[in-house]
C-alpha cells in the first residue's frame, strides 16, 4: 500500500503569530513547526502499517511550502514516514486553499505516475488557517471518496470503515480504498520521535519539486491568484484582567454570585 | 434582487438555529433563498417566517446515505441553475467540507468560520476571528460565486416573514459521489440543555473537577446554560468530544463563559477567548485563564460552585 501523508508547516500556535503588511501569515519571523494535527495523521498512516504486518507499506511526508518547511517532513521522517515531498516554489506563497488543493492534488499525481498511490491522509484541520476544507477539495479533486473527521479508524483489505463525530449524530462512514481519509485528534496521541528514528530520518529519501515538476503554472497559484482576498486584519484588543478574590469560608462564591448579578446573568 | 442562497441544516426536518442566523445575514445581501436537502414539511414555515422567499427542496433519497459528496453536487446544480450571487452554509465539519467541494466544481472562492457578513454593494464582506482570537480578519471572494461559511451566533434571526414559496428540485447525484457511505447514524442524546454553540451561558469544566462533573453541571442548570469541557476532560474520558471547547472541538462565543479548573492553554482559549464575560474558578491561582477573565475565584471548585449555585437558585427564589 502507498500512503501521502500531507503535511503542513505552520506558525508555533503558542509562539506570537502575526500578519505580513500583504495580509498573510507570517511564516518566516515566527518559529514554524509540524501541525499538531497533521501528526495525528502521521501516528494513524504508522500505526496502520503496525496493524497491517506483512503488507508492504511506504508512507510519504508530503508538504507544500517554503524552504523552513522542510523541518514538516523531517519530523514526519522522524516518527517512521519513509520518503518526503517537499513542493517549494516562490509562486506559490499567498496561496488559498484552492489554490493549495491544486498544488497537493498535482504532487500526489507525479508520486502516483510512480507508484500507484492507495491513500491520501491529512489532519483535522491546520492549526493556523482552520479551514478543514483540503481533504474534501482533494477528494474532489482527485474523485476519490472522502473519508474523513475520522475519529476512529479500522480497515480490512480495501475497505476502511470510520467513526465520524458529527454535530449532532456519531455516524459510521465505509469506503474504499483508493480514498482520502482524514483523522482527528481523537484517533490517539502521535508518537514522539526516538533517538534512533532521528538518526534513521538523516538518510531517508527527500525530494524537492517546483512548481514546473507537477505541471501547475506559477499564475494558477500564489496571492495574486488567489479566489479570496483578506481586506484587513487587525489584532484584538488583549482582555484585561479584571478582579480575582481568594475564596475563604465560602466568600469566593457569594462574591462570584454578586459579580454575575450585577452584570444581569442572574 | 440577487438570490442568496443559504443551506438549511436541520436535524430530521427541524431546523436549526444556525440556519435562523444565515437567513438574517443573507438579507443584508440580497433575497434569500433556503435550500432544504431531505423532507421540508416540518421546516418550511419557520424558514419562511425568518426570511425565505424560496425554498428549494431536494428531496432525494440518494443523498442522504453517503458523505458530504452529494450536497455539494445538488448546491452545484441549484447555483447554476439560479445563478444566485452567493452561497451560505452553516459552519460544521460537514458544512465546510460541502464548501469546500462546491468551490473547486464551480470554481468561486471560498471563506470559511464566518462571524460576521456586511455588503459592500452586494458583495459579502465575512469577518473572521483568527489565531485564537487573537486577530479580527475581514475578507472578500474575488472570484465566482462567494461561498462563505458561518459559524452559529453570527446574527441574531430576525422574524419577517417571507413568501417560502416551495419548489421541488431534482437533482442528478453521480456515482463517483456516492463512494462514501454512512453505514450508521446514531442521533447524540439530547441533554435538556441548550447546544453549547449556541448558548447565551456557558459554563465548562477541565482537569480540576477531577472526573466530577456533577458540580460543573450543577451550576449550568442554575444558569440555563450549556455545559461544556476542556480537551483534557474529554481526553480522560469524563466528558464525550462533542462537549469539548477549543480547536479541535468547538468554538464558543456565549454572552458569559465559566471556566471551572481549566488552566487555559492556547488550544482552549482559541474556542473561547471571544466569549463577552468570561469567569474562571481554579485552585492555582498561576492558572494562564485568570489573564483573561472579567473575574476569577481561587478556590477549589468542589465548594465554591455548589455554594454558587444554592445562591443563585436562592435569588431566583
Amino acid at each position: 500500500m502507498n500512503i501521502v501523508v500531507c503535511v503542513k508547516y505552520v506558525p508555533d500556535a503558542t509562539a506570537d503569530r502575526q500578519f505580513e503588511s500583504d495580509n498573510t501569515v507570517d511564516r518566516v519571523g515566527v518559529d514554524g513547526l509540524l501541525s499538531e494535527l497533521d501528526e495525528y495523521a502521521v501516528e494513524q498512516a504508522l500505526q496502520l502499517r503496525e496493524k497491517r504486518e506483512g503488507e508492504d507499506i511506504e508512507i510519504t511526508a508530503l508538504c507544500v511550502g517554503p524552504e523552513k518547511a522542510v523541518d514538516a517532513i523531517r519530523k514526519a521522517l522522524q516518527m517512521g514516514a519513509d520518503k518526503g515531498v517537499h513542493v517549494v516554489d516562490d509562486a506559490i506563497a499567498g496561496s488559498d486553499s484552492v489554490a493549495t488543493s491544486l498544488v497537493l492534488a498535482k504532487a500526489r499525481e507525479k508520486i502516483g505516475a510512480e507508484k500507484k498511490v492507495d491513500l491520501v491522509m491529512t489532519g483535522m484541520a491546520s492549526t493556523d488557517a482552520s479551514m478543514s476544507v483540503i481533504p474534501a477539495m482533494l477528494a474532489e479533486r482527485l474523485e476519490l471518496p472522502q473519508v474523513t473527521f475520522a475519529s476512529v479508524v479500522e480497515s480490512q483489505g480495501e475497505v476502511f470503515r470510520v467513526r465520524r463525530d458529527g454535530d449532532t449524530a456519531t455516524e459510521i462512514v465505509e469506503g474504499r480504498l483508493p480514498m482520502v481519509l482524514s483523522v482527528t485528534d481523537q484517533t490517539g496521541e502521535a508518537r514522539y520521535p526516538s533517538f534512533k528514528g532521528i538518526m534513521a530520518a538523516k538518510k531517508k529519501p527527500l525530494e524537492t519539486w517546483a512548481l514546473s515538476d507537477i505541471g501547475v503554472e506559477a499564475d494558477q497559484v500564489g496571492l495574486s491568484a488567489s479566489w479570496t482576498a483578506v481586506e484587513g486584519t487587525e489584532a484584538r484588543p488583549p482582555r484585561t484582567q479584571g478582579e480575582i478574590v481568594t475564596d475563604e469560608d465560602g466568600s469566593g462564591a457569594t462574591a462570584l454570585v454578586d459579580f454575575l448579578a450585577s452584570k444581569k446573568f442572574i | 434582487m440577487s438570490e442568496i442562497l443559504v443551506l438549511v441544516d436541520h436535524v430530521d426536518g427541524a431546523v436549526r438555529k444556525p440556519t435562523l442566523e444565515l437567513l438574517t445575514l443573507a438579507r443584508r445581501l440580497g433575497e434569500p433563498s433556503a435550500v432544504f436537502i431531505g423532507d421540508a414539511s416540518q421546516g418550511a414555515d419557520t424558514l419562511a417566517k425568518h426570511g425565505a422567499e424560496k425554498i428549494y427542496v431536494v428531496d432525494d433519497a440518494e443523498i442522504k446515505p453517503y458523505l458530504v459528496a452529494p450536497k455539494a453536487e445538488a448546491l452545484q446544480q441549484l447555483v447554476e441553475k439560479t445563478g444566485a450571487a452567493a452561497v451560505l452554509i452553516p459552519s460544521s465539519a460537514e458544512g465546510k467540507e460541502i464548501a469546500g467541494r462546491l468551490a473547486i466544481k464551480i470554481g468561486s472562492g471560498v471563506i470559511t468560520d464566518a462571524v460576521d457578513i456586511t455588503s459592500d454593494g452586494g458583495t459579502p464582506v465575512a469577518t473572521q476571528s483568527v489565531f485564537a482570537g487573537n486577530f479580527t480578519v475581514t475578507g472578500k471572494v474575488t472570484k465566482g460565486t462567494p461561498i462563505i461559511t458561518v459559524k452559529p451566533n453570527s446574527a441574531a434571526p430576525e422574524e419577517v416573514g417571507a413568501a417560502g414559496t416551495q419548489e421541488q428540485v431534482s437533482v442528478t447525484i453521480s456515482d463517483a459521489a456516492k463512494t462514501a457511505k454512512v453505514i450508521k447514524s446514531e442521533p447524540r442524546k439530547a441533554t435538556g440543555r441548550p447546544e453549547l454553540t449556541e448558548a447565551a451561558i456557558v459554563v465548562s469544566g477541565g482537569r480540576g473537577t477531577g472526573g466530577d462533573f456533577a458540580p460543573v453541571e450543577g451550576f449550568a442548570d442554575a444558569l440555563g446554560a450549556a455545559v461544556g469541557a476542556s480537551r483534557a476532560a474529554v481526553d480522560s474520558g469524563w466528558m464525550p468530544h462533542a462537549f469539548q471547547v477549543g480547536q479541535t472541538g468547538k468554538t464558543v462565543s456565549p454572552q458569559l463563559y465559566v471556566a471551572a479548573g481549566i488552566s487555559g492553554a492556547i488550544q482552549h482559549r482559541a474556542g473561547m477567548q471571544t466569549s463577552k464575560t468570561i469567569v474562571a474558578i481554579n485552585k492555582d491561582e498561576e492558572a494562564p485563564l485568570f489573564e483573561l477573565v472579567d473575574f476569577g475565584v481561587v478556590g477549589d471548585l468542589h465548594k465554591v460552585l455548589p455554594a454558587a449555585t444554592e445562591a443563585v437558585n436562592a435569588r431566583k427564589g
